[in-house]
């Protein structure tokens, strides 16, 4: 490189020059390439938000976009009590998504944290283990979760939230290797420092380790959040009567032979209000995320 | 003394020394395994080698037709289950009970008192603090992930399908010969083989095209240059906010040969029959792997922005001053930290992707279907159990189904997982 330094500092101006050329293409081809990509993405959103506002009801209409708008997809929603209870099934499904939001992620937490930071005999055997199960088929044990809930006195009735709730989130402990991974890039040295200072281990845990892992329990929350409103399989199994379906169980009905042809604006219609909470939550969510990233640990 | 007796009486020995709590706890445990067993289990224990054998019917009792219930040999199987799982934890807490009381009287001899409740509470929040955190975790998974699993797994060798609903035996390897056979009929070795293939070969491509092309996309986002970071986020993650299961039934419903997108497109002129993305086995290969990308990517770009701000800075700054350019930057510094902290990602995304039921079931239905087989050309391991047990209710078949996903994850992932580096070296960027 020695040799080069005097014909560098000759056409530094040009380089220069050069360099600011080449950011600036690359800054155009990267917001152009951002575009197309967010329209692909916002497409099929779009359209079902459109769609919910189709005063056409039927699917497969002759125009990509409706021609006739209306609001009246929405007042029969939530009016229209009789054939698909909608406003129930939506009460329904936000307090098992709230449950099973806690407490997924506490069972995260504290397995992630045994896992990463304590060392005791059972450690690689449970992480073993927890690796081996996760490789089984879920589908495999709809059938047998239901005859356990059964046995319970859990399978019918309103007792089907309790269910839901302990499905979706009793096993979320094993979901921990994200969230280990995480704790294992926090420096070792906090935790010897509090030690030192007098904290019990319980203690390092939610004073030091918990808020440094904002960012990942708020993207723990969102999944343990979601889980519910997108399950299928496992509610369907478990709900076997109507009156106790989830809003993803009536999205289902919705589309099937006998109602899509009257149901289907009401189906996208439908869409967008569960999205909303889902959305509202993620935009929070999401400001919270950046703000504690820049924030975790410095120097 | 009191400690041998410990063997028998569980927690005796803990509270003659004074811890009421644990001892009480212990011989109460004790007391409800042995209310089980002579209520219930001992009965289920018995029946399982048989499985049950009243066919019910109708019975003549004192001149009346009576109708006597049948056995249910489901029924027994999962209670035989739960009991041979409860006697399991039995010998687990007599173990325990045994050295709980050996450990106090230890503790007596050498302080003079045994620990009280308060000290036991308190380790329980220092050196033990694993015990509390992991308790109701590992209890969730043993209740609803081990139990089932076992119970399933032992349906793999009876006669559980749709010919014998209510009384069932056990069969041996019979189920498996069907499955590895070429004997005809709707499940057989060709089939298997051919779904297998097309499984792995749908998670290798949803996995990594979604690592990379999510990473390459969260890497743009993240570029110093970049403007309106968060806009561009927000336009990613409205696709996360709208449930997959809808997004997933839209989709659907708009690849229909009339759906929306052929309509326009043959509205514009472009083409002139409707394309075939879920009728032709290729085309619909393609649209679902092509589809789940939409479905993942967001993911994927959340999970790496979060990582890609926590590389700590220094380590950039000093390869700029070292003179490193960005791909040497990339290669030496990003990406392995990416990888370190994802393969379990990956690996859980992998098998994820060979468990993915809702994109396939959802999105093609495992279509197109030969006529005659069990299983569609885009049917996944997963997909063809679901049918398998749901709709035909031939569990036993399933069962041989679920069991062989397992194994062919397994040696995959155990491979992978042992030749990582979060693996080897847990501490390396501490």
């Amino acid at each position: 490189m020695s040799n080069n330094n005097s014909a560098a500092a000759v056409e530094s101006h040009g380089f220069l020059h050069d360099q600011k050329k080449r950011r600036i293409v690359g800054d155009i081809a990267a917001h152009l390439f951002l575009a197309v990509l967010a329209v692909i993405w916002l497409v099929p959103i779009v359209w079902v938000f459109a769609e919910s506002f189709n005063k056409n009801t039927a699917p497969y209409t002759s125009s990509f976009f409706p021609k006739e708008w209306t609001l009246e997809n929405y007042k029969v929603l939530f009016t229209d009590r009789n054939v698909l209870n909608f406003p129930k099934m939506f009460t329904t499904t936000f307090i098992i998504a709230c449950f099973t939001c806690v407490i997924s992620v506490i069972f995260v937490l504290s397995v992630a944290y045994c896992m990463s930071r304590m060392r005791f005999r059972v450690r690689k055997t449970f992480m073993n283990v927890v690796l081996i199960l996760g490789m089984f088929p879920s589908i495999m044990a709809v059938t047998a979760i239901y005859f356990i809930l059964k046995a319970m006195g859990l399978a019918d009735g309103n007792m089907t939230i309790v269910a839901l709730i302990l499905v979706y989130s009793a096993g979320t402990g094993a979901g921990f290797y994200v969230m280990k991974g995480y704790m294992d890039t926090i420096p070792t040295s906090l935790d010897e420092a509090a030690l030192l200072d007098g904290c019990t281990r319980f203690q390092v845990f939610y004073k030091i380790i918990i808020p440094i892992c904002k960012p990942m329990i708020v993207y723990q929350a969102i999944i343990g959040f979601l889980g519910p409103w997108l399950d299928f399989v496992m509610a369907k199994v478990i709900c076997r009567t109507q009156s106790n379906y989830t809003v993803a169980l009536g999205l289902w009905l919705m589309l099937q032979k006998e109602y899509i042809q009257n149901w289907y604006a009401r189906f996208a219609a439908a869409a967008v209000v569960i999205s909303i909470p889902i959305a509202i939550l993620f935009i929070l969510m999401q400001r919270f995320y950046q703000e504690s990233m820049a924030g975790s640990v410095k120097g | 003394m009191f400690t041998k007796l410990s063997a028998i009486v569980f927690g005796l020995g803990n509270i003659v020394r004074k811890q009421y709590v644990k001892g009480i706890a212990m011989l109460a445990l004790e007391v409800a395994f042995f209310v089980y067993m002579f209520t219930n289990g001992i009965g289920y224990l018995s029946k399982i080698p048989s499985l049950g054998e009243n066919k019910g019917g109708k019975e003549l009792v004192d001149g009346f037709w009576q109708y006597v219930e049948p056995d249910r040999s489901v029924v027994i199987l999962l209670y035989g289950v739960c009991s041979i799982v409860i006697c399991v934890a039995f010998v687990g807490l007599w173990v325990l009970s045994v050295r709980a009381a050996y450990k106090s009287q230890v503790q007596m001899q050498e302080n003079g008192k045994a620990p009280s409740f308060m000290d036991d509470v308190h380790e329980l929040l220092d050196a033990k603090a694993h015990l509390l955190l992991m308790f109701l975790p590992t209890l969730g998974i043993a209740v609803f992930t081990v139990l089932p699993l076992i119970f399933m797994i032992s349906m793999a060798f009876t006669s559980y399908d749709h010919k014998n609903l209510i009384l069932f035996d056990w069969v041996g390897l019979k189920n498996f010969a069907t499955v590895f056979s070429n004997s005809g009929g709707t499940v057989n070795a060709g089939l298997f083989v051919r779904v297998l293939i097309w499984t792995l070969v749908w998670a290798f491509f949803a996995t990594f095209l979604n690592f990379f092309l999510g990473m390459f996309v969260a890497m743009i986002i993240n570029r110093k240059t970049t403007r309106g970071k968060g806009f561009w986020r927000a336009c990613f993650s409205m696709s996360i906010a709208v449930p997959q299961f809808v997004s997933l039934l839209v989709m659907h419903t708009m690849l229909q040969p009339q759906g929306a997108v052929n309509r326009m497109l043959q509205t514009w002129g472009w083409i002139t029959d409707p394309l075939p993305f879920f009728t032709n086995a290729t085309w619909a290969r393609v649209t679902v792997i092509v589809i789940n990308l939409w479905v993942g990517i967001p993911y994927t770009i959340m999970q790496i922005t979060g990582i890609l701000q926590n590389i700590p800075a220094d380590q950039y700054e000093a390869a700029k001053i070292d003179g490193a350019n960005w791909w040497q930057i990339f290669t030496k510094i990003t990406m392995p930290y990416i990888i370190f902290v994802l393969t379990p990602y990956l690996i859980t995304t992998f098998t994820g992707n060979v468990n993915n039921f809702n994109v396939i079931y959802l999105l093609s239905a495992g279509d197109p279907t030969p006529l005659g087989d069990s299983a569609g050309k885009t049917d996944l391991l997963i997909t063809w159990l679901y049918k398998l047990t749901v709709d035909k209710q031939d569990y036993n078949l399933g069962a041989v189904i679920g069991i062989m996903t397992f194994i062919v994850l397994a040696v995959v992932s155990l491979i992978t997982y042992r030749n990582s580096g979060s693996y080897k070296n847990e501490e390396a960027f501490r």
